[in-house]
């Protein structure tokens, strides 16, 4: 066993430098995955904030769907941030006809829940995951989690609706933790890896 | 858990957010929701709807304006991406009624005719986020001081040629790079010569950045032209005539997203530029009757 996971984050598109600037800041390098090549050299990913529909369009493109829901199948760690999130997802609601999803955990999304980006919002949110202190959520365009399955855990609610969400190793937020300064979502996210890579070794 | 009341819109940080979800996409000008379709199809990570790409606006002359909201609106029902949609420079009117249309970015262009030579728009008085155009740090930066969420390179729009953008992008990438190295004393004379806010300058010396995204616009047709501009520094690309104003839109607007994704990857694209047919047609910045990149203050 790798003693330190190698942690990468999908760099086709959207907020993929913020996330790594966020795992820097709490000193974890991290590894761009844009091929099939990329993705084999990973341990974790990091699935960013970007546009859902792009997003699955370039994964189709670059050859990394197929090669992507194999490791999600396997229980790779990952964490989703809004279209990651999206990508995550069980069912998509409101998006394209010809739009994929990986199915990694058993949420129904909708997107662009909130409105547009005229109604882009941020707001201190109750996580009890992440402490006892709010933190600070920036919502673009975000979706919104309609229905979670058995197994998955609820660690934020917006107006009654789940914003942060957890089954097994994957983790996925509907805001974007990368855009503040606070780190506590992927310590949270590093803390995940710790305790899976453990029970692999 | 509990349920959070306090909801803020408008803000800076959701601006330059969504400015940040782009990033590394490419943003398509469409005249038709039928257009907006194939890019969105193509992969454009937004689509910027207006009622002329800049070729025909260069070759038509008069005065070019925000489009009809009943077609802007045609192209936000017909995509579930972005939508961006052009306001004359300081033309805050057009503005303030394209963000009551509900599109998600404003762009201040100087591909619109100016409706003031003094002025641009007081974007912080928006809850919608502004682009701007620049070809200088100087010009950036005064966009940013009046809130400008993204910043693109303006090159020269409808030409078809890169040459300006390359020139735009290593003018303020270049500076950038120079101003990291000043010391304290030199910051103040760079905020004078760039006629910029000096706490903007301050805070690119001490990041070696811009604080908001740097797109690059203005003559980008091919997509070895989108990996020039993605290597020189770029975050991602508008493409505004180059893929309607080509032979095949929909292979062409695939094939400049594919290289944009993968700008790194000579291989990857060498294969996106197989098989295209003709380009848009170009034209030679010293042919120019107007030269979009002047307006702008």
């Amino acid at each position: 066993m790798n003693p330190t996971p190698r942690v990468g984050v999908l760099a086709l598109q959207g907020a993929f430098g913020a996330h790594q600037r966020s795992l820097a800041a709490l000193g974890v390098p991290s590894l761009e995955v844009r091929t099939p090549g990329d993705l084999g050299n990973v341990d974790a990913l990091v699935i960013p904030g970007g546009e859902s529909t792009t997003l699955w369009h370039l994964l189709g493109v670059n050859g990394l769907v197929e090669p992507l829901g194999e490791r999600l199948a396997a229980g790779m760690p990952t964490l989703g941030t809004c279209a990651g999130l999206i990508l995550l997802a069980s069912d998509v609601r409101d998006g394209r006809s010809d739009q994929g999803w990986f199915s990694a955990i058993d949420i129904s999304v909708r997107r662009n829940a909130f409105g547009r980006q005229i109604d882009s919002f941020e707001c201190d949110l109750a996580v009890p995951a992440l402490g006892p202190e709010d933190f600070h959520a920036v919502f673009i365009r975000a979706p919104l989690v309609e229905h979670v399955g058995p197994n998955v855990e609820v660690l934020a609610a917006v107006d009654g609706g789940p914003v942060a969400v957890r089954e097994g190793p994957v983790l996925a937020t509907a805001f974007h933790p990368e855009l503040t300064g606070d780190t506590r979502v992927h310590r949270l996210f590093m803390d995940v890896l710790a305790t899976r890579t453990g029970q692999v070794g | 858990m509990s349920d959070s009341p306090s909801h803020v819109t408008g803000t800076t940080r959701v601006k330059r957010g969504m400015a940040e979800m782009l990033k590394g996409g490419v943003i398509m000008d469409v005249v038709t929701p039928e257009q907006a379709k194939i890019a969105e199809d193509a992969g454009a990570v937004a689509v910027m709807a207006l009622e002329r790409v800049p070729a025909d606006i260069r070759a038509e002359g008069g005065v070019a304006r925000m489009s009809d909201p009943d077609m802007i609106t045609g192209i936000v029902e017909a995509v579930t991406i972005p939508v961006m949609a052009k306001a004359r420079i300081g033309h805050f009117a057009e503005a303030q009624v394209l963000q009551s249309l509900g599109v998600d970015f404003v762009d201040e262009s100087e591909v619109l005719t100016p409706a003031d030579e003094a002025h641009h728009i007081d974007k912080w008085a928006f809850d919608v986020p502004f682009v701007c155009g620049a070809t200088n740090l100087g010009e950036a930066l005064r966009r940013i001081g009046e809130g400008a969420a993204m910043i693109r390179s303006k090159g020269e729009a409808g030409t078809g040629n890169i040459v300006e953008a390359v020139r735009h992008l290593r003018s303020i990438l270049g500076d950038i790079r120079r101003l990291t190295v000043a010391d304290d004393a030199e910051i103040f004379d760079w905020a004078k010569r760039l006629a910029a806010p000096l706490p903007l300058v301050q805070e690119v010396a001490s990041t070696g950045r811009l604080p908001v995204p740097m797109f690059c616009a203005g003559g980008i047709a091919t997509p070895a032209d989108a990996s020039l501009v993605m290597q020189l520094g770029a975050e991602a690309v508008f493409v505004g005539s180059g893929i309607f104003k080509s032979d095949d839109p929909a292979r062409r607007a695939v094939a400049i997203v594919d290289a944009t994704t993968n700008f790194g990857d000579p291989g990857v694209v060498a294969k996106a530029s197989r098989g295209l047919g003709e380009a848009m047609p170009g034209l030679e910045i010293g042919t120019l009757s107007t030269t979009f990149a002047d307006r702008g203050w």
